[in-house]
């Protein structure tokens, strides 16, 4: 969906105030359930450089300086981080990693975070925002990706033809958010009634006992991710 | 006697970095920990699917270590390579090292894999964010010969220091995907000078990206390991918002550039063409009167 679609289906007209309505960015805070959340946004295929980065910190250190406990929802769409030389640079990946920090000190003051891909999530771009978050949601028709299969059949030198095939048995390598689902990443995918699930989900963060990530946990009880749980807990306790 | 790090294999790195005698591995390769994914595709595993997780000592200190294997598929993260490492952080958070050391040597997520390794570092990097809010301390070593580039980038700078050697290479998107998408007029991945004057180790110690800089030489990072290891632990608000600060001003004052040189001059670097060349020692001592 648009991030127009996105607004109205989450909170209609009257419970959301946009702080910021950029072309690539937005920002503002909604009514969630009974509360009140700071969003923060990337609209549009958003390519994050640096500054799109300073940016989300900026608007996640606010809140956390700002609104004590209050709630933080990341709506993405993202083709990816951006891929220039001047990015690069500067040091595009410490303005990522950075983001991340602040993702992790907001949730440590005790800020829920969760995130919703309504559009498309593409590797860096949604490594240090949305899938940093307690619970990660996509809405059906949104893509998250590393690498469509063609260019990944150019770069692996497997054919086209095999990785087609494979996709349909596993959700380890292609494009869609059902193998991410399957591989424990999304709690859930949305298709309707986005308010109410956006309200449930923010409640089950509030009354989860700890910030433990349970995805790898999750990604084998669905079937789709069997080998890390085990292995993860083979050297953290072998 | 001089040992190259970029030309070690990861056990290597590990065996000489650590105090002699000192290793002892988590899962080791005789427990054949490979990936799943890898037959399907015909392509070769690895029984330690490219990432080595121990402990040991250093300089007489507890550590945890992890390493990655730059020759096997570059380093890449898979599932199982990914979760090993989530495991070691994990073991930190409950045995508290002195520090875990990360020696990274990877082009970040495994296509092959590539949503299992992508949700793998997401792992890890919220992994790490909360182990050093738990006050778990972590070491990064960037010097292989596949660089440190895409997630693996993110999770070296998720790290309280970092080590470089002048050959080593740190970025989030390498030179050759930046050219593939926006042309060699962009970013040409073969002018070697060019590379290393945008994602090389000078360059970096140079913006603050890094804390140390070392030759190419296993004693050397030893000696850096040794040092980084001694420092504070913790990830705080106002660790964050200082943080923010230094990375505000960069974008202010170097917006504009477009070349490692450029950077370098408005540091105040006197003679910036001349950084390439210079001898590790006599670089750290320009470099540490102009670096942020």
């Amino acid at each position: 969906m648009t991030r127009d679609e996105l607004l109205h289906a989450f909170f209609g007209a009257e419970d959301w105030t946009p702080h910021t309505l950029d072309e690539h960015y937005f920002d503002g805070r909604a009514r969630v359930g009974n509360e009140t959340a700071t969003i923060i946004g990337t609209a549009g295929r958003a390519e994050v450089g640096v500054d799109l980065c300073l940016r989300m910190a900026s608007a996640v250190l606010e809140c956390v300086r700002k609104r004590p406990d209050e709630p933080i929802v990341f709506f993405l769409d993202t083709q990816g981080q951006r891929l220039r030389r001047h990015d690069e640079l500067l040091g595009l990946n410490g303005y990522m990693a950075h983001l991340a920090k602040c993702c992790e000190v907001a949730r440590r003051k005790g800020h829920p975070l969760l995130s919703v891909v309504y559009g498309e999530a593409v590797s860096g771009g949604y490594l240090t925002t949305g899938m940093m978050a307690d619970a990660c949601y996509a809405v059906a028709d949104a893509e998250i990706k590393v690498m469509n299969l063609p260019a990944m059949a150019r770069i692996t030198k497997v054919p086209l033809e095999k990785l087609q095939a494979l996709a349909k048995e596993s959700p380890v390598f292609s494009p869609g958010v059902d193998n991410y689902l399957r591989m424990g990443h999304l709690r859930a995918v949305w298709s309707g009634d986005y308010a109410t699930r956006l309200a449930e989900a923010l409640a089950e963060v509030r009354a989860a006992s700890s910030h433990e990530d349970r995805r790898m946990q999750l990604g084998m009880e669905r079937g789709g991710r069997m080998a890390a749980a085990p292995i993860a807990e083979r050297v953290a306790h072998g | 006697m001089r040992k190259s790090y970029s030309e070690a294999s990861a056990r290597e790195r590990v065996l000489g970095l650590l105090d002699a005698g000192s290793f002892h591995e988590f899962v080791p390769p005789s427990e054949r920990a490979s990936s799943p994914h890898l037959a399907q595709l015909d392509q070769p595993v690895a029984f330690d699917d490219g990432l080595i997780a121990g402990r040991g000592t250093l300089d007489g200190k507890p550590i945890l270590i992890a390493a990655q294997e730059g020759r096997f598929l570059g380093g890449a993260v898979g599932e199982v390579h990914g979760a090993k490492l989530v495991g070691l952080i994990r073991r930190a958070v409950a045995e508290r090292p002195a520090a875990v050391l990360i020696l990274f040597d990877s082009g970040g997520v495994r296509l092959h894999e590539a949503n299992a390794g992508l949700i793998a570092v997401s792992e890890i990097l919220r992994a790490i964010c909360a182990a050093r809010a738990d006050g778990v301390r972590f070491v990064g070593l960037v010097g292989g010969s596949a660089g440190c580039f895409g997630g693996t980038g993110l999770i070296a700078r998720c790290c309280d220091a970092i080590a470089i050697s002048e050959e080593g290479r740190l970025a989030m998107s390498g030179p050759e995907v930046i050219e593939t998408v926006h042309g060699v007029e962009e970013f040409d991945s073969r002018d070697r000078a060019l590379v290393w004057r945008i994602t090389g180790g000078k360059h970096r110690y140079l913006l603050g990206e890094t804390d140390r800089i070392c030759t190419d030489d296993i004693a050397d990072f030893r000696a850096a390991a040794i040092a980084l290891t001694d420092g504070p632990a913790g990830l705080t608000l106002e660790d964050v918002e200082r943080e923010h600060a230094q990375l505000a001003a960069r974008w202010e004052a170097f917006s504009d550039c477009a070349d490692g040189l450029d950077v370098w001059r408005r540091l105040g670097v006197a003679a910036p063409e001349d950084v390439p060349m210079l001898a590790t020692d006599a670089f750290t001592a320009i470099a540490d009167e102009v670096r942020p």
